[in-house]
């Protein structure tokens, strides 16, 4: 293994820069370094105006992702020996609007987060009773795949959906939403129709399922859509017979 | 300026508690949340091991008391923890009624676990990302709130304070570089804790001690500062962290020889299964001190990122670390190529959290009227010199919720709005901050190497191990780091999100913290779990059993007083793990 490795970073900024410009770092090659750690060398010893995202670099936060040699990654998770000898370029996530450098805004997905009511919803308050909910192994099985969900925006920069439409509520969203619609203690799934069971919902997507082999977490948004558009088709059907056939 | 009714800084689980817990007590309040980063980046992100509360028919709130009580070496003041220990059950059923995916038992009731030191198993988890499930599901919930108004990826840079009053704070918009104040009648610090002055932690990069250098600065003293908790299971390198929930699954530690060491350290005796406190269910303190013995004496192995024991999962099997230490599993093979299914974990101890900060009283009050702290960044103290794992998720809903009514009541009785001497300070500080920091191109060291020295620095003059030499030391580094600090570069002049504004404001920050760390721990002769002095071995109750306090003084330098604990139903004694 070479002891050094290129990496090709975006620099972007929009006080000065009229559009976005390649700069090139060598950094150091090590066993152990993830992408994030040759972003952290080169701000810390080469060049202090780099800017990016990131905290936890255990893959939990889901600040970190960016586009490493044309896919969407997780920096803090992808590791700067599997491009050896490089060179690595190392991109803004697409899809979303560059504030500076490596930074994108997200404020679009943020916007329609509170659309989906990612909470539990009852129509009993219980208020604080003194037991639990109960909620069987099986029951949590049914959903906990979609609970997983980082909010790390790797599904939106792959989805060839959300590039020209970009009111698609979204893989992650979507696999929010049927988190809770899928949990056996909540009782919203028909407040979240209006939202899933439309154009900008659901059936915007294609499936093409580039979202679930982007997802770091193993969430599988592609599946959690292709199940709703089962559930809103035979709903919608049903909401066509007779009140006692439904 | 932008005005609310209560301005909460910080996203994590102690800032969404709290601000839940205002709109619910008074649905008229108007909340501002402002963070530095999205809420569901917050450090809470990352707890693995679980909650403790007492839900179990054999399990009693004095029970849970005492094990927080002989675990805090009879630092904490046990008012405060038989508050906690009360309301930390209802928290987690609130927790779960709001959607937390607690893991179960077969019939569907909420599962515990066992933890260090505790002597029952009443530790709630959601698999091994509890802190994840808890922050997620906390800020979906707070989507639900129309009062509360978000300014995410906002950075806090100064309190504001009229008449020993606090009226809000003034903080920078990344994105925009725009600088504001955000100005309220009552303000919740729950900023989290300061691991990133230590060079090896499991700490997220934003983990520097922003709100009790805040509150320091505008008059509000800190509590306990020289208890710093060391983890005994980071990986080397990244210092990532190995829940403790996998020693309390059965997962052994092993020095070089394949030995269970923590035998010879009064301890306990190995026994093939888990026994609660005991072994390798102690504390935190002892255990990581154990290390540096073992370490002492030759009994560690040596790898290029520092001397390290194994931690053995093994004999556990796939079965259960893939249901229960799932994520374990997944950070073993990702960040050290290692299958902890066939292979053993290298593992060494680890600056983890921060049993001091901001003090405040069981309301979340601090000295400073308007100002409230919950969280890591506060001490109420129910963690006194050493914390037990799995006591900070339910401490920061306690007290979060507590910190958030209380703000509640005195926002909305308290009717003065802010002045001109507030709107003076602010205007003020956004000078300070264009001056002094947006334009200092012509510097001559990097932030980041100052501070890398200040890490190193606090690992060796206040790490598990201090003694007055080193200390001293250590403070007089700090005193030129802090010079070195006004003279230090920010070549970044761009106002769209100016990461290296952000690292030189965190540092000095930390600069702080450090500084009062040291001055606590110079201050205290004797040792009292994570604070151990070779040159004072051994607990002094009679000087010492008492909280420190830190001001700033006029000088600039911290001030150290004493503060006696409250001792309620348990008189100090001696404390026993294993026997
Ligand atoms: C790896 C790891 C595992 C852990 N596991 C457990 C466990 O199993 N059980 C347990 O009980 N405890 C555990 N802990 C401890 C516990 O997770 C933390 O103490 C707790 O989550 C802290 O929460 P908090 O809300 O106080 O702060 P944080 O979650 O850190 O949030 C701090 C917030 O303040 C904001 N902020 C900070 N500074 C500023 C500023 N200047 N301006 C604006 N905003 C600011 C941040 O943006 C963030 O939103 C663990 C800790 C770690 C590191
Ligand atoms: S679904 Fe997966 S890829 Fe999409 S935001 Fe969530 S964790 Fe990231
Ligand atoms: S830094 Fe948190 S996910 Fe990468």
């Amino acid at each position: 293994m070479p002891d050094t490795i290129t990496l090709q970073v975006a620099r972007y900024r929009p006080d000065t820069d009229a559009a976005p410009t390649m700069q090139e770092y060598v950094v150091p090659l090590r066993q152990e370094w993830a992408v994030l750690d040759g972003l952290n060398y080169i701000k810390d010893q080469l060049d202090g105006t780099l800017s990016f995202r990131w905290s936890c670099r255990m893959g939990i936060c889901g600040s970190c992702g960016m586009t490493v040699d044309g896919d969407p990654a997780l920096t803090c998770g992808t590791f700067l020996a599997d491009y050896a000898p490089g060179p690595v370029r190392v991109e803004p996530l697409a899809n979303f609007p560059v504030i500076r450098d490596l930074v994108v805004g997200i404020d679009d997905f943020m916007r329609k987060l509170p659309k989906v009511k990612p909470w539990l919803v009852r129509e009993d308050e219980p208020g604080v009773a003194d037991v639990e909910f109960l909620q069987t192994p099986p029951q949590l099985d049914e959903y906990q795949q979609y609970s997983m969900c980082i909010n790390c925006m790797l599904c939106y920069a792959a989805c060839p959906v959300y590039a020209i439409e970009p009111d698609f509520l979204g893989p992650a969203a979507i696999a929010l939403a049927q988190r809770y619609n899928l949990d056996s203690r909540d009782q919203g799934a028909h407040q979240r129709m209006d939202v899933l069971a439309t154009a900008e919902g659901v059936w915007a997507c294609t499936y093409v399922g580039e979202c679930t082999s982007a997802c770091p977490k193993g969430v599988d948004p592609a599946g959690a859509i292709q199940r709703y558009k089962l559930t809103a088709a035979t709903r919608t059907l049903r909401s066509f017979l007779p009140r006692g056939e439904r | 300026m932008t005005s609310h009714d209560v301005v909460v800084v910080g996203g994590g689980g102690a800032g969404l508690r709290a601000a839940i817990a205002i709109v619910q007590a008074d649905p008229r309040l108007n909340v501002a949340i402002v963070s530095k980063v999205y809420p569901m980046r917050s450090h809470t992100v990352s707890a693995e091991g679980g909650a403790a509360a007492v839900i179990a028919a054999d399990d009693s709130l004095d029970e849970h008391a005492y094990d927080t009580v002989s675990g805090s070496d009879w630092l904490c003041d046990q008012d405060a923890v038989e508050a906690f220990v009360a309301e930390a059950p209802g928290e987690l059923l609130q927790l779960e009624h709001w959607g937390c995916p607690w893991s179960r038992m077969p019939d569907g009731e909420v599962a515990v676990r066992a933890f260090g030191g505790m002597k029952k198993m009443r530790t709630w988890f959601a698999a091994d990302k509890t802190g994840f499930h808890l922050l997620h599901t906390l800020f979906q919930t707070s989507l639900q709130y129309e009062q509360i108004t978000r300014y995410d990826e906002w950075y806090v840079t100064r309190l504001l304070v009229d008449e020993n009053r606090v009226y809000g704070v003034v903080a920078i918009e990344l994105a925009t570089g725009r600088i504001q104040a955000v100005t309220g009648r009552a303000v919740v610090l729950c900023t989290g804790g300061c691991g990133r002055v230590f060079p090896f932690t499991t700490n997220g990069n934003i983990k520097t001690g922003d709100g009790m250098a805040l509150a320091y600065r505008a008059g509000a003293p800190l509590k306990d500062m020289e208890f710093i908790q060391y983890h005994p299971t980071g990986l080397p390198f990244t210092g990532i962290l190995i829940t403790e929930a996998a020693r309390a699954e059965g997962g052994w530690l092993l020095n070089k020889d394949g030995y269970r060491y923590l035998q010879d350290y009064d301890l306990g005796t190995p026994s093939p299964t888990p026994v609660l406190r005991s072994m390798e269910l102690g504390p935190r303190d002892r255990v990581s001190q154990a290390f540096v013995h073992e370490q002492e004496k030759g009994r560690t192995v040596d790898t290029p990122y520092g001397p390290v024991v194994y931690l053995d999962l093994r004999h556990l099997g796939a079965k259960v670390i893939d249901t229960k230490l799932p994520f374990v599993r997944e950070l073993c093979l990702q960040y050290e190529r290692i299958d902890p299914v066939h292979e053993l974990i290298p593992v060494r101890p680890v600056q983890h959290y921060m049993m001091g900060g901001v003090h405040t009283d069981i309301d979340g009050a601090t000295g400073l009227p308007g100002l409230y702290a919950a969280g890591e960044v506060a001490c109420v103290s129910i963690n006194g010199a050493n914390r037990l794992g799995s006591n900070s998720l339910p401490e920061l809903l306690v007290f979060g919720r507590r910190a958030g009514i209380a703000a509640a009541e005195f926002a909305a009785t308290g009717n003065t709005d802010p002045g001109p001497a507030v709107r003076a300070q602010a205007a003020d500080e956004r000078r300070r901050l264009e001056r002094d920091l947006l334009a200092r191109r012509d510097g001559r060291e990097r932030i980041a190497d100052i501070r890398t020295e200040m890490q190193h620095t606090m690992e060796g003059s206040a790490g598990i191990y201090r003694d007055a030499a080193s200390l001293v030391k250590g403070a007089d580094k700090l005193r030129e780091l802090r010079e070195r600090f006004g003279k230090a570069t920010v070549e970044d002049a761009s106002r769209t999100f100016n990461t290296e504004l952000v690292a030189a404001l965190e540092l000095e920050f930390m600069l702080d913290v450090a500084e009062t760390m040291v001055a606590c721990a110079l201050c205290r002769q004797e040792s009292r779990g994570a604070h151990q002095r070779t040159d004072f071995r051994g607990r002094d109750d009679e000087r010492f059993l008492t909280h420190s306090l830190v001001f700033l003084d006029r000088a600039g330098s911290p001030r150290v007083e004493y503060l006696p604990v409250t001792i309620t139903r348990w008189p100090p004694a001696e404390r026993v793990y294993g026997r």
